[in-house]
């Protein structure tokens, strides 16, 4: 699993990646109450604002992690937002993307790194 | 920046978990461990515990020694009915500007010898220099420095306090009393900002752990923080000063003119008389050409304060601005509250909020939008 500055996590999924928040974030973020998912086929670059995540305090944009194509969303959040601070780094994923370059993936922090990143 | 005070309850928070933010000058806790969410629905069905010493407390007494000439003072500066206050009861008061605008919306409590009041947090010092500088001449004004001031709210409120009290059990809605709790002399409204029954407890500073620590050992009782109070707050209709009603809003606008009493009205034996009474006083005659209302988000989508209103899906120019606004975990749905023009202001009236650029659709809701619960 690799991590984003901006707190998502991205996780290879044959040639697809997989992409949530972390716990820390969904932790910070509170109850979250609201998820507005972008569309599946939608052609996105890296700090794209995607997806928007309201908790019980504050609206937050969750960003493209890297340039590529939203392949599919997790419509399960629609109805049940809670569920990304149940289960935020597996069955709340948000969005499943092909990258454009998928060896950009390499660049990303990895678990030690956004440990030490979030302190 | 100037450092933050701190409650007398800090250190408490700080071992409850709370997490302390940045809150009119104090360093308040917003949330404990258990959340917003659950603080919230924690009040609406046992009982919670607000730290809200940061509000200002005042006294004032008569220099004749008659509270009667302290509350008719008073009345120069605030459109209620003071003199109208029995003793042992408290009524919901604002302060108004020359403009009708509303300077500060307060509690008045009608303790015998003197009247109390309670301000908030962000305006007290405004309050404080508003009130020496009109009152000064019928009053003496003493700032409370030395008290603390709990909030016990919610339904199992009433059981938790009489295990302390056997003076509060058979308080209604607006009573106050003056009881001895854990051998503090505390002054004990039954009032609050939730929507709920309850409590609001001014107790000495040196005494507000272990009251706090012993409300808290009860089962029904936990912490809740700002966040909690805000939805509870919200979801009840009840208006946050500096959001929703302001030096740019009149009572008439702001929907509360039923915390004005007939007396002060224009035909009333003391009509007038208070700050911007020509412009508040004519606007209950002609009407305001906008009112603060309910709105009920129609999709999942909060729509938070300062929201840009629409009165349809294509026009530009907006008609009005979501004023608080969040999810109300109550309702189990989003809430809000804001200005629209009169003729727009129906219950039911379809209107729309530009939410990131897109115009969603929201309905004028009759408010409170939870039941309040209090004990009549």
């Amino acid at each position: 699993m690799k991590f984003t500055e901006e707190h998502e996590w991205l996780r290879k999924d044959g040639d697809v990646v997989i992409v949530g928040i972390t716990a820390h974030a969904a932790e910070a973020l509170g109850e979250i109450v609201f998820v507005e998912l972008p569309e599946a086929d939608t052609e996105v670059a890296k700090d794209d604002d995607v997806v928007v995540i309201e908790s019980v305090k504050a609206a937050s944009d969750i960003l493209a992690p890297l340039d590529g194509e939203i392949v599919e969303v997790n419509e399960a959040l629609t109805e049940n937002p809670g569920l990304i601070n149940e289960d935020p780094q597996e069955g709340a994923w948000i969005f499943k993307m092909k990258l454009s370059d998928p060896s950009e993936m390499d660049a990303l922090m990895d678990e030690d790194a956004y440990k030490a990143h979030i302190g | 920046m100037t450092e933050l005070l701190q409650t007398p309850l800090f250190d408490l928070h700080v071992s409850l978990g709370g997490k302390m933010v940045p809150f009119a000058g104090y360093d308040m806790p917003v949330q404990y461990p258990m959340g917003v969410m659950k603080e919230h629905n924690h009040t609406r069905e046992q009982s919670g515990l607000f730290d809200v010493s940061h509000m200002g407390q005042v006294i004032l007494r008569a220099k004749s020694g008659d509270t009667r000439d302290a509350a008719l003072a008073l009345e120069t500066l605030v459109p209620m009915s003071i003199a109208g206050v029995a003793e042992n009861r408290q009524r919901y008061a604002f302060f108004t500007n020359e403009n009708g605008g509303i300077l500060d919306d307060l509690m008045v409590a009608n303790r015998g010898d003197h009247l109390f009041l309670v301000v908030n947090a962000a305006c007290k010092d405004a309050d404080i220099a508003h009130m020496r500088a009109h009152l000064s001449d019928a009053c003496d004004i003493e700032v409370i420095e030395d008290r603390a001031l709990l909030a016990l709210q919610g339904p199992a409120s009433e059981a938790a306090l009489a295990r302390l009290s056997s003076d509060v059990a058979a308080m209604k809605f607006m009573d106050v009393v003056t009881t001895e709790i854990l051998g503090a002399e505390c002054w004990v409204s039954r009032s609050g900002y939730t929507g709920e029954d309850g409590y609001e407890i001014s107790v000495p500073n040196d005494k507000a752990v272990a009251l706090a620590e012993a409300l808290l050992a009860m089962e029904e009782v936990e912490p809740i923080g700002l966040g909690a109070r805000d939805s509870l707050r919200l979801e009840g209709g009840l208006c946050l000063y500096g959001n929703d009603i302001d030096t740019g809003t009149t009572p008439v606008e702001a929907a509360l003119l039923w915390a004005i009493q007939k007396v002060r009205r224009a035909d009333g034996e003391r009509a007038g008389g208070f700050p911007g009474a020509d412009v508040i006083l004519g606007q209950m005659v002609n009407g305001a050409s906008r009112k603060r209302v309910g709105i009920q988000p129609s999709g999942r989508a909060p729509m938070r304060g300062h929201t840009v209103l629409f009165a349809d899906e294509t026009s530009t120019d907006p008609i009005g601005e979501i004023t608080s606004g969040g999810f109300g975990p109550t309702v189990q749905a989003p809430v809000a509250m804001g200005y629209v023009p009169k003729e727009l202001s129906t219950i039911g009236t379809e209107i729309f909020a530009e939410v990131r650029g897109k115009r969603m659709p929201a309905t004028v809701a009759a408010m409170p939008f939870t039941p309040a619960n209090f004990k009549r």
